[in-house]
């Protein structure tokens, strides 16, 4: 390669905006892992295990949606594991006590928001920190499982059956859930709302400073509630597609998968300070958390524990190297 | 005297300490049995020693705008290393010291992230969060590790008039009280809460501050851990301290020491300590079914959070607003 090719892909490299960069570099490395994947195991670089990354973590990447709304505007949620688990055991009961599945599926929903709504109020209004509201809440959705039951409720109606189980092929044996479609489309409308609404805007002006954005008379307290009840919805929404994967209701259903989301979404480049980030980059999160897991079932012999080290070690990198990034502002 | 900033607590504390007795009439009673005491209160004490030393250290880096919400894990390492190595064949002394070693090390690793690398503290201490009950597991193989030592016995389950776990809280409690009210160290800390880089510039060395804090948290993560596991005779990598951390920060905001940084207070620490293991005692003595608990602990929290807000006092006050400065110095003169 002469001097002139070194500088042509330089200016290439110049030219992308300096705030996609975390987003770029989630994708590399959601590329190499995969990449060691396939030179590793064979049969690892094959369509199928590809969309299984899709079909295992759907749930996970519209929890990931609604933590980054929440992020974005500096804020934290901790719940959301909580609130999917109470999903799975609205759902699991509504039906056992014959409701139709649409009607099922819209408590889960609302029920989902309010609990959302109610926490976002309670930050906005009385100025107690997010991470103890939603630390409280994420108590009381745990507690509310084992109010409505203490063991795990199977779920057997045929409508959530045949979601679960149904497929779409895309050729040559490989196939979606509809999950995974339901999943790419909160993306989709994810990233609309926070690029192309007043509300996405004013999402990322709260994040970046509070006070400039209410001085610009920005409705920041609306913007501060709401991104609570978006979380609450995505919780309830992703809870739901947790229940047609493991197809029942259980209080103990994703301990700990709060931290899996925030792992993801501060991986996919959002800062935990608000105001940078993006959708795609926590999804790109979720790919590489995804792969992680992938690898280790692949690698057989290593226990599940080891999910645990490989995540935090990556998230140290990131966050290192998202240091780095913001020393040398460009 | 609602204005005082512990006025809330301490009633939540009499309150459920009220219903106990009422309740349970023996609650209060205190018996003494081969020269060690017995009986629902303290009760309350040996069970939340490991809670009240974990919410110590945390109060001390909530001081400087932090958070470690690595300590659970940490306390899972320090049982699991403990038990292996006594498991072994070692002796409890060596056992003990090799496990708080390890606890130091995690404790100036975090304090290395924030301090050093600038990390956010939330963020720096999750990795050892998400990392430590990994590596926890790794150390006791994924066994659940059962030891048989006298010695390690008493540092969880040991008494000596009252339970051996609640002394040493009290005295590390006694002592940070001691070490930062007595001298200008829990000036300094609170100075760096406030503004690290305006009391840097004024000549404290807040990165060495900063970097200590989170080194006596995991030191006091480590013994909380070896209380839990030597309180069961087991090493559970999984379970051991398992939310401790949110119990933990829970204890030191009901405490009154604001999560923004910059002022703390050590008796409201142990107040909500003693809060947060009331309220667990209480749910199982009155009878609360135990699937109802979290319920009960979310709508406490909840509430003493609401009635600590600024917020609320100035609803009920419409036009006397509450002024911090008061407060403030109430605070610091309390401890």
């Amino acid at each position: 390669m002469n001097v002139l090719d070194v500088r042509r892909v330089k200016d290439r490299v110049d030219r992308i905006p300096r705030r996609f960069l975390p987003v770029i570099a989630t994708f590399l490395v959601f590329v190499l892992t995969f990449g060691t994947g396939s030179v590793r195991y064979e049969g690892f670089a094959s369509p199928q295990v590809m969309t299984n990354l899709f079909v295992d973590n759907a749930f996970l990447i519209v929890l990931a949606v609604g933590m980054t709304f929440v992020i974005l505007t500096g804020g934290i949620d901790l719940s959301v594991g909580a609130v999917a688990a109470l999903s799975t055991m609205i759902a699991a009961a509504t039906l056992e006590a014959g409701w139709p599945p649409l009607a099922a599926a819209l408590a889960v929903l609302a029920s989902g928001t309010a609990l959302g709504l109610l926490m976002g109020l309670v930050i906005h209004f009385f100025d107690v920190q997010p991470f103890i509201v939603t630390l409280a809440g994420m108590f009381l959705a745990r507690g509310l499982c084992f109010l409505i039951s203490v063991e795990s409720v199977s779920i057997t109606d045929p409508v959530f059956r045949e979601l679960a189980t149904g497929t779409i092929s895309l050729g040559e044996g490989v196939t979606l859930t509809y999950s995974v479609l339901i999943a790419l489309a909160v993306v989709l409308v994810a990233v609309y709302v926070l690029h192309l609404t007043r509300f996405g805007r004013t999402v990322y002006a709260v994040g970046g400073s509070e006070s400039s954005a209410r001085l610009m008379g920005l409705p920041t307290g609306r913007v501060r509630v709401g991104v609570y009840a978006v979380s609450g919805f995505c919780s309830a929404l992703g809870g739901l597609l947790f229940s047609l994967y493991m197809l029942s209701g259980y209080g103990l259903h994703g301990v700990g998968m709060e931290l899996d989301v925030i792992a993801a979404v501060v991986i996919g480049g959002t800062l935990l300070s608000g105001g940078v980030g993006y959708v795609a980059g926590s999804v790109a999160g979720v790919l590489v958390l995804g792969t992680v897991q992938t690898i280790i079932s692949f690698e057989g012999t290593l226990s599940s524990w080891w999910t645990k080290i490989v995540i935090g070690v990556l998230l140290l990198v990131f966050i290192i190297f998202q240091r780095m990034m913001m020393r040398r502002p460009g | 005297m609602t204005r005082h900033p512990l006025f809330w607590p301490v009633a939540a504390l009499v309150g459920l300490i009220v219903l106990n007795a009422v309740v349970n009439p023996s609650f209060l009673e205190v018996r003494i049995q081969n020269g060690a005491l017995y009986g629902g209160v303290v009760d309350i004490l040996r069970n939340g020693a490991p809670t009240l030393l974990i919410a110590v250290g945390m109060t001390l880096v909530i001081a400087t705008r932090g958070i470690d919400l690595s300590v659970g894990a940490v306390a899972a390492i320090a049982g699991a290393i403990a038990c292996s190595w006594i498991a072994a064949g070692g002796d409890a002394p060596t056992a003990m010291l090799l496990a708080l070693a390890v606890c130091v090390l995690l404790g100036l690793w975090n304090g290395f992230l924030v301090s050093v690398v600038g990390i956010q503290p939330i963020i720096a201490t999750l990795v050892l969060m998400t990392a430590g009950r990994g590596g926890a597991m790794l150390v006791t193989e994924g066994q659940i590790i059962t030891v048989d030592d006298p010695v390690y016995r008493q540092i969880g389950a040991g008494f000596v008039v009252l339970p051996i776990a609640i002394l040493i809280s009290l005295g590390v409690l006694l002592a940070v009280a001691a070490l930062t009210r007595g001298t200008a160290l829990g000036m300094l800390v609170e100075s760096v809460g406030t503004n690290p880089r305006a009391s840097r510039l004024a000549g404290v060395r807040s990165r060495r501050i900063v970097w200590t804090v989170y080194v006596f948290a995991g030191l006091c993560a480590g013994v909380a851990g070896l209380m839990i596991s030597s309180n069961v005779n087991a090493a559970d990598a999984n379970n051991a301290g398992l939310w401790i951390e949110m119990d933990a920060i829970l204890a030191v905001v009901i405490g009154g020491t604001s999560l923004a940084g910059g002022r703390y207070s050590l008796t409201g620490t142990l107040v909500g300590a003693l809060v947060i293991q009331t309220l667990t005692t209480t749910v199982y003595s009155i009878g609360v079914p135990p699937d109802a608990i979290l319920v009960f602990k979310a709508v406490v929290v909840i509430a003493v959070c609401l009635l600590q807000s600024p917020r609320t006092s100035e609803l009920f006050r419409p036009r006397r607003r509450a002024e911090p400065a008061d407060t403030r110095a109430q605070e610091v003169a309390a401890p």
